[in-house]
């Protein structure tokens, strides 16, 4: 490129001089590509970051016109969450005003005139969802480990069969199944049941966990193992000393997309859950409130909903890099 | 150790036939060489003495007792595999000690370190025991593997194409070492390579596989000086042995498309049409000789020379020591050595003499 006008330096030189980090160039075209991931970022970032906004927002800022960039954040929207509340009269306004335990969380709802009287449903409805989705994620990537190793290393008849078998479960959509699968979960005693739930939620996204763990699998070549084998391991130890941690990405990758299709799911929460197993999505609706739409409110409930997901997606970031990649990079 | 049996091997998948009624016998403390082309069935024997692989006929026996029941952990024997065996998330260390640390054995960690130590001064891969193994040179995984079969005692070891991966001069290196390895420490080993020189130089005995099938068991000597089919007679050997199509008549043997004449050896009962097998080394220029060719071409190789000799239709490679001193279009002289001549019949299989 530049071999032309080198010019050979008298003293040694002693410090990096790559070209992709100090040539004018190179450095344009850095900034430029920063520039443009900024963009993109911003532009995805604005809906969740006004969500968020307004989630601190107290009611009439929350629907003012024109928006308001700059108010006073309030925990109102959290707080009416949580909470169970009445609306008082303006003489019980007054006498509550007098009464001297008040904690912070009542003196937040007086100011709209309201009173604390319990706790929501939004708490119960969000520790199902982490339950149902927890639980079956961890039995939808662990039994689908398990049958995806069968299918990668032993020969069973009808494999290719099996596999389209399984995957099939997973063309019908939700909507389709909810009405035979209610009756039939009505039969049995398992509407409105966690198991149920977690059953449900297992079954269907072990179609989808046996496919994508396969293809990790089928990546490890199987001389690794079998040199296991032969230093004196079982399958099993083998598997756990040998398989296990290479495949981590790829369990990575499946427990994250098991849990999002779980935490998400509306369709069949909505139909076969209805008071003790519903989960968070089918009551954010119900949070539109009675008198005027609590932008606030649904607006925590939606962030408090993003939090889990947030966290096990960072906690993992490291290995679903390689891992949504589908094996793609290996050497 | 152990000596090892195998009675009529064989292996289908699906449409092919990777073994063949395959039988040989590895004596206690030999160095056994399964010497084949690409897709003979060397891995594959491997692999079912390792019991990775199950057979679908005979059975392997292991100093006369049948182990085709066991477990390959039960078999205990150590397998240097083709390619990709070293542990990708372990340390070096860990993967020479991975043997060492299965639940069969039971060993004590201040034992493990010794002899990992002691295997690891052994193939000069102390100062790389801390390191993954993601990140080694081939040789150096090699060694590796090499090593992670060293550090036990097993009744057997499986070799499959250890050198493959190593440039000339480590290749060689290696060879020696294993060598000299095997020899003292008298350990039963079966060893797989395509490459005829390793074959001859490590093995007390080479089995010859071809297409599943075992051709031919012997020595060094009996592989090179009497192979029973062309297949091995040209496997072994550099350059390879000339054969050359040939008719008798009455005592004289000639060769067909060119003047070359022979008198058929006494002893030998040969057809009217046959292949006639000269190794280089066997065709000897020098001024007397009764054959005369031209020179086609030479190949310097520095030690030696090889010489392609036109006589007629037919080219003879000759081997000569040192810098030939000829040059192209040269009329040779040459001898024949009469009583080192192969005679195969026209299916390849050799004829007594
Ligand atoms: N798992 C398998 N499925 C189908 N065919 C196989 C399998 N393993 C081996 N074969 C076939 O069996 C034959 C022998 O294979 P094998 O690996 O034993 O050859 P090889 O002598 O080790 O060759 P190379 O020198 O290339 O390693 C080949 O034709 C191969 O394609
Ligand atoms: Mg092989």
């Amino acid at each position: 490129m530049a071999s032309q006008n080198i010019s050979v330096p008298k003293t040694p030189i002693n410090y990096s001089i790559r070209v992709d980090k100090v040539g004018v160039r190179a450095r344009i075209i850095r900034a430029v590509r920063i520039a443009a991931i900024s963009v993109v970022a911003v532009i995805m970032l604005i809906p969740i970051a006004w969500m968020s906004m307004t989630a601190f927002k107290s009611r009439p800022d929350a629907v003012a016109v024109p928006p308001k960039v700059s108010f006073e954040p309030t925990l109102e929207g959290f707080v009416s969450l949580i909470a169970k509340t009445r609306q008082l009269t303006t003489e019980q306004i007054a006498e509550y005003e007098k009464n001297p335990d008040l904690n912070w969380a009542d003196r937040i709802m007086l100011r709209r005139g309201q009173a604390i009287i319990g706790v929501s449903e939004y708490p119960r409805r969000f520790l199902n969802s982490l339950i149902i989705a927890g639980v079956s994620t961890v039995f939808s990537v662990s039994l689908g480990l398990l049958s995806a190793y069968s299918f990668s290393r032993f020969s069973i008849p009808g494999a290719g069969d099996l596999l389209f078998f399984i995957l099939s479960t997973r063309m019908l959509p939700p909507v389709v199944v909810t009405i035979p699968v209610f009756l039939m979960y009505r039969a049995v005693g398992l509407y409105d049941t966690h198991i149920g739930m977690i059953i449900l939620y297992t079954v269907f996204n072990l179609s989808f966990s046996v496919w994508l763990l396969k293809g990790f699998l089928d990546e490890i070549p199987r001389e690794y193992e079998e040199a296991a084998l032969v230093d004196g391991y079982t399958r099993l130890q083998a598997f756990r000393k040998i398989v296990l941690p290479q495949a981590v990405t790829g369990i990575a990758a499946t427990t994250v997309f098991c849990l999002i299709f779980a935490w998400n799911e509306y369709a069949f929460a909505l139909m076969l859950t209805g008071d003790v197993a519903r989960t968070a999505p089918p009551s954010i609706p119900s949070a539109l409130g009675t008198g005027g739409i609590e932008w606030a409110r649904i607006a925590a409930g939606s962030m408090g909903f993003l939090i889990p997901v947030v966290i096990v997606t960072f906690a993992l970031r490291k290995y679903l890099l390689r891992g949504v990649t589908f094996g793609a990079i290996r050497k | 150790m152990t000596h090892v049996a195998l009675h009529n091997i064989v292996k289908r998948f699906k449409q092919v036939t990777a073994l063949n009624d395959v039988s040989f016998l590895i004596a206690d403390g030999e160095f056994f060489v399964l010497l084949g082309p690409t897709g003979a069935g060397k891995t594959t024997t491997l692999r079912i003495i390792a019991g990775l692989e199950k057979q679908d006929a005979g059975s392997v026996s292991f100093d006369g007792e049948p182990v085709d029941g066991l477990m390959p952990a039960d078999r205990d024997v150590a397998f240097v595999f083709q390619q990709y065996s070293l542990y990708p998330t372990m340390s070096v260390y860990d993967n020479l000690a991975f043997p060492l640390r299965s639940p069969l054995r039971k060993l004590p960690e201040a034992d493990i370190r010794r002899r990992v130590e002691q295997v690891a001064e052994l193939l000069r891969i102390h100062h790389l025991l801390d390191r993954k193994t993601a990140r080694l040179s081939g040789g150096e995984m090699q060694r590796v593997t090499i090593g992670r079969a060293l550090v036990r005692q097993p009744r057997l070891f499986l070799m499959d194409e250890p050198l493959s991966n190593l440039d000339a001069k480590l290749r060689e290196a290696l060879r020696v070492e294993l060598q000299h390895l095997q020899k003292s420490r008298t350990s039963t080993t079966l060893f797989v390579t395509h490459d005829q020189i390793e074959a001859l130089t490590l093995a007390d005995r080479i089995g010859v596989l071809d297409q599943g099938r075992l051709i031919q068991v012997g020595t060094p000597t009996d592989i090179y000086d009497r192979p029973v089919t062309t297949f091995v007679a040209q496997l072994v050997g550099t350059p390879r042995i000339n054969l050359l199509p040939a008719v008798r008549d009455d005592g004289t043997l000639h060769v067909k498309d060119s003047s070359l004449k022979l008198p058929v050896p006494a002893q030998a009962a040969l057809p009217a049409e046959f292949l006639l097998g000269v190794r280089p080394e066997d065709v000897r220029p020098g001024s007397g000789g009764e054959f005369t060719g031209r020179l086609a071409l030479t190949e310097p190789l520095g030690a030696e020379t090889i010489l392609h000799i036109r006589s007629g239709e037919q080219t003879l490679l000759s081997i000569v020591p040192g810098i030939a001193p000829f040059r192209l279009g040269d009329e040779i002289c040459f001898t024949i050595q009469r009583d080192r001549l192969h005679f195969f019949d026209q299916a390849g299989v050799r004829l007594p003499s």
